[in-house]
C-alpha cells in the first residue's frame, strides 16, 4: 500500500464520517461539523496528491488549502450566524422542523 | 357654354352647397333652407344649360369631360351624357328641390338634413354622368352614406333597424359589383364604360374570363344592381327604410335612387353582358312580372300608407324590369321585334322619369299628412279628408290617378308603351303583368276612399292648410305629372334616337 | 257651314278647358262655373252639330285628320280625328242631353255648396266623353275613355262623404277597369299585329281591308282567329263601360251620385260608349264570320252577352223598391238589347236604340231625380206614391218615358228602335235563343215599368216626402219636357218604312223585308206586361209602406233572389273579393317569411360564421399557447413539491445526485 493510497482511504473514511453525520444528524450545529469534516477531508486530499503527485517542489497544494481554510472559516462563521437565527426563530436548533421554505 | 365644365359643376354644385353647409356650424334655420333650396335648384339651371345644349339626334355621350386620375390603374375622370343621362338628370333636378322643400315644415334641425340631402344629390348626379367604374361605383356607394344617417337620425319608428337593413342589404349588393368589376379589370385593364361595352358586344369579355368567368361576374353585377332597384324578391329592405325614412330623403330615394338601379342595368348589364343577359332574361322576366303583380298585391295589404307606396314602388318599378328584359331577351330572336323593342325600351325610360316624379309626389302627400297627424301614416288615421283640406285633395289626387295610369297623366304613356313592347316580344308576360294594373288601382283606390272620403274623423278634422313650401313643391311635381301625360314626345325626343339605335343592336 | 276636321279638337277641348278653368276658379262665384260649363257645351253642341252636317253631306265619306304624338323609333304614334255619321250623331246626342242634364242640375244642386266642383266634373265628362266619340284613333279613344271613367268615378263619388257613395265610385271604377285592361290588352295586340291603332288612314288603318284580312288569316291559341281574339278583348272593355253581365254590378250602385249624375251615367253618355265601340270596331267583330272553321266568332259572344243582360237587368227589375235601382237595372237590360242587336250584325238599331233609350232614359231619371228632389230625397217607391196630382209635369213627362222604355206601340221612339233590334235577333242565323230571351225581357220591361209607374203616381201618398211634395222650378221640368218630346220624335228616324238613321249610319244597309207578325207579336207581349203590372199594382195601389209586394206574395222566393240581384255581389266578394284579399295576404306572408325569412337566414348566417371564427380562434389556435403556459404552471407545481424545505432531503437528493453522476462517470466511461 502506497502512502498515497493510504491518505486518499483515510480521507474517503473522513469524508464518509463527515457525510453521514451530514445526513442523519438532526442538530445544526452536529451538521454543520459534518460539513467541516466533509471540507476537510476534501483538503487532505489537495494535500496528499500534492505530496505524492508530479511536481511536490511547488507550493501549490498548500496554497489551495490555505485559501480552503480560509473560505472554510468564512462559510463557518456563516453556518454558525444561520444556526443561532434558526435558534431564534425556533427555540432548537433541529433541522427536521426548520421547514419554512417549502415550496 | 360648351368650354365649361357643365357636368362636373352639375355634380360639384350640390357637393358645393353641402360644404358650404358643413362649414358654417352656426348658421339659422332659415339661412340653412334657403342655402339647400338655392343649391339644389343649380341641378336645374344646370339641367336647362344642358338641355338647349343637348343634341338629341346624336346617340354618343356629350359634353365629355375625360382626364387621367389614378394612372396606374388606368383610371380616368370621364364624364359624359346621353339622352337616358339627361333625362334622369332631368329628374333629378325636380325631385331634389321638391325633396328640400318637403322639410320646410318640419321641426327639428335643418342643417345637417339639408346637408345631406345635398350630398345625396350630388352623389346620384354623378352616378348618372360618371362614365369610368371607380368614379361611378365612388358616387354610387357615397350616396349611401347620407341616406344612411338621413334615415337613422331623422327617421320615424323603427328607424335603426331600416336603416342599417338598408345600407347593409345595398352594401352587401355593391360588394359583388364591386367584386365583378375587379374581375373585369384584371381581364381587360380598363374601368372605361365604353370600352368595357364594345368588349361585351364583341364577346371579348366572355372570352377573357372563361365561361364560367363570365358567368360568376355577371351574376355578382346582377345582384349588386338587383337589389338597388329592387328585383323581386330582393326586395325586403324597401319597405322598411321607406316606411322609416323622412319625407325629403324617401322623396330622392324613391324619385333618385331607385333609377340609379336600373340605369345601371341599362349602362352596364345590358352593353357589357348582353348573351349572358340574354340568357338568364327568360327567369329574370318572371322575377320582374311577380314583382309588378306580387308588388300590388302586397300593398293592398298594407296598412300603412307608406308602406303600401313602397310596395307601389316595387310595382311601378317590376314595368321597367320587365320591358328590359323582355327586349334583352329577344335580342337576335326570330322575330322581327324593333318596333316592339323600342317601344319598350321608350316606355321604360319615360316610365323612369315618371315614377320618378310620381313616387316623390305621393311620398310628399304622405309625409303632408304624417306632419300634420303626428307621425301617423296609416290608412284608418284619416277619413274624409277631402273636405277639410280640398286643395291638397286635389294635388293628391292626381298624383294617385297618374301612379294608377290613368291617361292624360305621366303614368300611362310609359305604362302603355311597355306594354305594347311586352307584348309584341313576349305575349305571356303581358297577360300575367296585367293583374297588376288591376290591382295597383284597388289599392290606390282603397287607400283614397280611406284617407279622402267618406265622414271626416282621425287627424283629418283639424287639418292644416297647405303652406307654401308645400303647395310649391307639390305644384311643380304635379306638372310635371300632366306634362309628360300631354306632351309625351317633350321627353321621348331626348331619348328616341337612343333608343332607336339600342333596338336596331338587337336585330342586326 | 261645315267643321273643318282639323278643327275637331275644339268640340272637346271646349268642356275640358271650361273643367280646367271652373277648377281653378274661386269657389266663392258657383253661377259662374256652371255658366261656363254650359257655354261650353253648348258651343261643343253648335260645332258638333256642324260636323254632323258635313258629315251627313257624304256619309260615304270619311272626314280624318292624324297627328303626330310622339315619334317612336322611325315611327310615331299617331293619333286623330274622325268625322263620320256614326261619331258626330252621338257626339250631338251626347252634347243635347248633356245640355238638358246640366240645366236640369242647376236646379237640382241649387243648394250645394259644392255645385262648382260638380260642374267641374260634369265638363270634364263631357269632353272625355266627345272625344271618345270623334276619335280616330283607339289609342285616343282609350286616353278618353279612361277619363269618362276617371269622370265617372268623381261623379259617383260626389257625395264622398257617404261611405256608400264612396264605395260605389270605387266599385264603379274597379269593375270597369277589369273590362278596360281586356280593352287595354286589345290595343297592344292590335298595335303589334298591324302597327297602328288608327281606325281609318287611307287603307292603312286597322278597320281597312288590308288589316282586317290580316288579322282574319292569322290563328291564335285555341284556333281562334287574331281578329276574333283581339275583337273578344275590345268587347271586355265595352261590357265593362255598358254594364254588362258579370261586369254590370256597378252600374246600379252607382245610383248613389247625384240623380243628374246617374242621368247622365245611366242614360246616354257614359254607359253608350261601350255599345260605341262594339259599333265602331264593327268591322273588326265581323271580319271572323267568313271563316267556318273558328270555334266561335267574337258577334257571337257579343250576341250572347247582349241577351242574358238583356232578361237579367229585366227579371231584377222586377223586385228592386228604389226607383233610381229600377231604372238602373232597366238600363242593364236596355244596354244588353244594345249588345244582342250589334251582336247579330245590325249595329245600326243598336245605335238607334241607343240614341231613342238616351232621349228617355235621361228622361226618366231626370223625372225621377225631379220627384226625388220634390219630396226630399226619397227614393224608396213604397214610401212615395199618389204624386200624379202634385206633380203633374214629372207625371206626364215619366209616363211617355216610361211608354217608350216599355216600347207601347206606334207613337213612342223606343217601340221603333226595339222593333229594329227583335228583327235583328229574329233573322239571326247562329240562334234563335236570344230572339225568345229578348221577346221575354219586352213582356218583363212592361210589366216592371207599369209597376213603377203605379207605384211612384197612383193610389196616395205613403210617406211625409210625398204628402208635402211639390213640383220642380222650371229650370227642372223644362229640360224633362224638351226630353219627353225628342222620345216622341226620335222614333221617326229609323221606323221600318223610312229607316233614315240606318242607311245613314251604313250607307250599305239594306232593310229586310217582312216584320208585320214579329211587331204583332210584341205590341200583344208589351199589352200582356202592362195588363199585368197594371192588375197587380196599379188596380188596388199599395196602401201602407210595409205591406208586401204583390209578386212575393205570389213566388217569395223568385221575388227575393230578384231583390238579391240575383247574389251577384255576394258571389263577387265571396270569389273575387275573397280571391284578392287571400292573395294579398299571401303575398305578404311571402315576404316576411321567405323572403325576410332567407335575409335573416343569411344574417344568422353570418352570426353563425362569426361564432365558428371565434370559436375557432380560441379553441385552435389560441390553445397550444394555453396548453404551454399550463404546462409549464404544472410542471413548476411538480417540481415545486421537491422543495420541502426538509435540509435533510436536499443533501440526500446531493447526495444522491452525487452517487448517480458518479456512477454515470464511471460506468459510461466518460473520460
Amino acid at each position: 500500500m502506497s502512502p498515497l493510497q493510504a491518505c486518499l482511504l483515510f480521507s474517503s473514511a473522513l469524508f464518509s464520517l463527515g457525510l453521514i453525520a451530514v445526513l442523519v444528524r438532526s442538530n445544526a450545529i452536529l451538521v454543520l461539523l459534518g460539513v467541516e469534516l466533509m471540507l476537510n477531508a476534501a483538503n487532505l486530499n489537495f494535500i496528499a496528491f500534492w505530496r505524492y503527485g508530479p511536481a511536490p517542489a511547488e507550493g501549490h497544494g498548500v496554497v489551495f488549502v490555505v485559501f480552503a481554510l480560509a473560505v472554510a472559516a468564512a462559510e463557518a462563521a456563516v453556518g454558525l450566524a444561520l444556526v443561532i437565527a434558526l435558534h431564534r426563530h425556533q427555540r432548537n436548533v433541529r433541522l427536521g422542523e426548520a421547514r419554512r421554505l417549502r415550496g | 357654354m360648351n368650354s365649361w365644365p357643365l357636368l362636373s359643376l352639375l355634380v360639384l354644385a350640390p357637393w358645393s352647397g353641402a360644404v358650404l353647409l358643413g362649414l358654417r356650424p352656426g348658421l339659422g334655420d332659415r339661412a340653412s333652407r334657403w342655402l339647400g333650396l338655392a343649391f339644389s335648384l343649380s341641378t336645374a339651371a344646370l339641367g336647362a344649360v344642358l338641355l338647349t345644349d343637348f343634341d338629341p339626334t346624336r346617340i354618343g355621350l356629350q359634353f365629355v369631360e375625360r382626364h387621367a386620375w389614378i394612372r396606374s390603374l388606368k383610371v380616368h375622370y370621364h364624364l359624359g351624357l346621353d339622352g337616358l343621362s339627361l333625362v334622369l338628370v332631368l329628374l333629378t333636378a325636380a325631385v331634389a328641390p321638391a325633396a328640400q322643400l318637403a322639410g320646410w315644415g318640419r321641426a327639428g334641425p335643418t342643417r345637417v338634413p339639408n346637408l345631406l340631402l345635398l350630398f345625396l344629390q350630388g352623389a346620384a348626379l354623378g352616378v348618372f354622368v360618371a362614365q369610368d367604374f371607380v368614379l361611378w361605383f365612388t358616387c354610387w356607394e357615397l350616396s349611401l352614406v347620407p341616406a344612411y344617417f338621413l334615415i337613422r337620425l331623422w327617421g320615424g319608428p323603427g328607424a335603426t333597424r331600416a336603416a342599417y337593413q338598408f345600407v347593409v342589404y345595398t352594401i352587401g349588393g355593391s360588394a359583388f359589383l364591386l367584386a365583378g368589376f375587379a374581375a373585369l379589370f384584371a381581364v381587360t385593364g380598363t374601368f372605361d364604360f365604353a370600352q368595357l361595352a364594345q368588349l361585351g358586344r364583341d364577346g371579348a369579355l366572355a372570352a377573357q374570363l372563361g365561361p364560367w368567368g363570365v358567368r360568376v361576374v355577371f351574376a355578382g353585377v346582377l345582384l349588386g344592381l338587383a337589389v338597388k332597384v329592387p328585383l323581386w324578391p330582393f326586395h325586403t329592405w324597401l319597405p322598411p327604410a321607406y316606411a322609416a325614412a323622412p319625407t325629403g330623403t324617401v322623396m330622392l330615394l324613391t324619385g333618385v335612387l331607385s333609377k340609379m338601379g336600373m340605369y345601371g342595368f341599362l349602362r352596364l348589364l345590358w352593353p357589357l353582358f348582353p348573351a349572358q343577359l340574354q340568357a338568364a332574361a327568360p327567369a329574370l322576366l318572371a322575377l320582374a312580372v311577380a314583382g309588378i303583380v306580387l308588388g300590388a298585391w302586397a300593398a293592398l295589404r298594407q296598412e300603412d300608407l307608406r308602406r303600401m307606396l313602397a310596395y307601389s314602388s316595387i310595382n311601378h318599378l317590376g314595368y321597367c324590369l320587365a320591358a328590359l328584359f323582355a327586349v334583352a331577351a329577344a335580342a337576335g330572336g326570330e322575330r322581327p321585334a324593333a318596333e316592339a323593342a323600342t317601344a319598350a325600351l321608350a316606355g321604360l325610360v319615360l316610365q323612369l322619369f315618371n315614377h320618378g316624379v310620381t313616387a316623390a309626389a305621393l311620398f310628399l302627400c304622405a309625409g303632408i299628412l304624417e306632419a300634420r297627424a303626428g307621425g301617423r301614416s296609416g290608412l284608418g288615421d284619416f277619413g274624409g279628408l277631402r273636405a277639410t283640406a280640398p286643395a291638397f285633395a286635389a294635388f293628391a289626387g292626381v298624383a294617385f290617378f297618374a301612379s294608377l295610369g290613368l291617361p292624360g297623366l305621366s303614368g300611362f304613356v310609359g305604362e302603355f308603351l311597355v306594354f305594347r313592347g311586352l307584348f309584341g316580344l313576349h305575349p305571356a308576360a303581358a297577360v300575367l303583368a296585367l293583374p297588376g294594373l288591376l290591382a295597383t288601382a284597388q289599392f290606390l283606390l282603397t287607400a283614397w276612399r280611406r284617407v279622402f272620403h267618406g265622414p271626416v274623423q282621425g287627424a283629418a278634422a283639424d287639418f292644416a292648410p297647405l303652406t307654401a313650401a308645400e303647395k310649391t313643391a307639390l305644384a311643380l311635381l304635379t306638372g310635371l305629372m300632366v306634362l309628360p301625360g300631354v306632351a309625351p314626345g317633350l321627353l321621348t325626343s331626348l331619348t328616341n334616337p337612343l333608343v332607336t339605335a339600342w333596338a336596331g343592336h338587337l336585330t342586326r | 257651314m261645315h267643321l273643318p276636321v282639323q278643327l275637331t279638337w275644339l268640340i272637346p277641348a271646349l268642356p275640358a278647358v271650361a273643367a280646367a278653368v271652373i277648377a281653378a276658379v274661386p269657389a266663392r262665384r258657383p253661377g259662374l262655373g256652371a255658366g261656363l260649363a254650359l257655354a261650353a257645351l253648348a258651343g261643343s253642341l253648335i260645332l258638333a252639330l256642324l260636323a254632323l252636317a258635313g258629315a251627313l253631306a257624304d256619309p260615304a265619306a270619311r272626314l280624318i285628320h292624324t297627328f303626330t304624338w310622339f315619334d317612336l323609333g322611325h315611327g310615331a304614334i299617331r293619333l286623330g280625328w274622325l268625322l263620320d255619321p256614326l261619331g258626330t250623331l252621338l257626339a250631338v246626342m251626347v252634347a243635347t242631353v248633356g245640355l238638358l242634364i246640366f240645366t236640369f242640375s242647376l236646379g237640382y244642386l241649387r243648394d250645394d255648396p259644392r255645385a262648382k266642383q260638380f260642374f267641374c266634373f260634369l265638363s270634364l265628362f263631357a269632353g272625355a266623353m266627345l272625344g271618345l266619340l270623334l276619335a280616330n284613333s283607339l289609342l285616343l279613344l282609350f286616353l278618353c275613355w279612361e277619363l269618362v271613367g276617371l269622370a265617372s268615378y268623381l261623379l259617383i263619388g260626389f257625395w264622398f262623404q257617404r261611405p256608400a257613395a264612396a264605395r260605389a265610385a270605387r266599385k264603379a271604377f274597379i269593375t270597369t277597369r277589369i273590362g278596360d285592361l281586356g280593352l287595354l290588352l286589345g290595343l297592344v295586340w292590335l298595335q303589334d299585329a298591324t302597327g297602328t291603332l288608327l281606325l281609318f288612314d287611307g287603307g292603312r288603318g286597322v278597320l281597312e281591308t288590308e288589316a282586317l284580312g290580316a288579322l282574319a288569316g292569322a290563328s291564335t291559341v285555341g284556333g281562334l282567329a287574331v281578329s276574333t281574339a283581339i275583337g273578344l278583348l275590345l268587347f271586355c272593355g265595352a261590357a265593362g263601360k255598358s254594364g254588362q253581365v258579370p261586369l254590370h254590378v256597378w252600374l246600379p250602385d252607382a245610383m248613389e251620385g247625384p240623380t243628374p249624375v246617374s242621368a247622365l251615367i245611366h242614360a246616354a253618355p257614359m254607359v253608350a260608349a261601350g255599345v260605341f265601340l262594339v259599333a265602331r270596331v264593327y268591322p273588326l267583330l265581323a271580319a271572323d264570320l267568313a271563316l267556318a272553321s273558328v270555334p266561335v266568332h267574337a258577334l257571337t259572344v257579343v250576341a250572347t252577352v247582349g241577351a242574358i243582360t238583356a232578361l237579367f237587368g229585366a227579371a231584377v227589375a222586377v223586385a228592386q223598391d228604389d226607383i233610381k235601382r229600377v231604372l238602373a237595372f232597366s238600363t242593364v237590360s236596355q244596354l244588353g238589347y244594345m249588345m244582342l242587336a250589334a251582336g247579330t250584325g245590325a249595329w245600326t238599331a243598336a245605335i238607334f236604340h241607343l240614341l231613342t233609350h238616351a232621349c228617355f232614359q235621361a228622361l226618366l231619371f231626370l223625372s225621377a231625380g225631379s220627384v226625388i228632389h220634390a219630396t226630399h230625397h226619397e227614393q224608396d217607391i213604397r214610401r212615395l206614391g199618389g204624386l200624379r196630382r202634385r206633380l203633374p209635369v214629372t207625371c206626364a213627362t215619366f209616363t211617355i218615358g216610361m211608354m217608350a222604355l216599355a216600347g207601347v206601340p206606334f207613337l213612342f221612339s223606343g217601340f221603333w228602335s226595339k222593333e229594329a233590334i227583335l228583327h235583328a235577333a229574329h233573322g239571326w242565323s247562329v240562334s234563335a235563343l236570344p230572339f225568345h230571351v229578348a221577346l221575354a225581357a219586352v213582356a218583363l220591361t212592361a210589366f216592371y215599368m207599369t209597376r213603377l209607374l203605379a207605384e211612384v203616381f197612383a193610389g196616395a201618398p205613403r210617406g211625409h216626402g210625398a204628402e208635402t211634395a211639390h213640383e220642380s222650378p222650371a229650370v227642372m221640368t223644362i229640360p224633362l219636357v224638351l226630353l219627353a218630346a225628342a222620345s216622341i220624335g226620335l222614333g221617326f228616324l229609323g221606323t221600318p218604312w223610312w229607316p233614315w238613321l240606318q242607311s245613314t249610319l251604313d250607307p250599305a244597309f239594306q232593310p229586310e223585308p217582312g216584320g208585320a207578325g214579329l211587331m204583332a207579336v210584341s205590341i200583344a207581349l208589351v199589352a200582356a206586361g202592362i195588363l199585368a203590372g197594371w192588375s197587380r199594382y196599379g188596380r188596388l195601389p199599395r196602401t201602407s209602406p210595409e205591406a208586401a209586394d204583390p209578386l212575393a206574395r205570389i213566388v217569395p222566393r223568385l221575388h227575393r233572389a230578384l231583390a238579391a240581384r240575383l247574389g251577384c255581389d255576394e258571389l263577387y266578394a265571396a270569389t273575387f273579393g275573397r280571391l284578392c284579399t287571400a292573395l294579398a295576404a299571401a303575398t305578404t306572408a311571402l315576404d316576411r317569411s321567405v323572403w325576410d325569412g332567407c335575409i335573416r337566414l343569411l344574417a344568422q348566417l353570418g352570426a353563425y360564421t362569426g361564432l365558428v371564427s371565434r370559436e375557432t380562434d380560441e379553441d385552435v389556435l389560441n390553445s397550444g399557447f394555453n396548453a404551454a403556459g399550463d404546462g409549464l404552471r404544472a410542471g413548476g407545481r411538480a417540481y415545486s413539491r421537491t422543495q420541502t424545505g426538509d435540509a435533510h432531503g436536499y443533501v440526500w437528493m446531493l447526495a444522491a445526485g452525487f452517487v448517480l453522476v458518479t456512477l454515470a462517470v464511471l460506468l459510461g466511461g466518460v473520460r
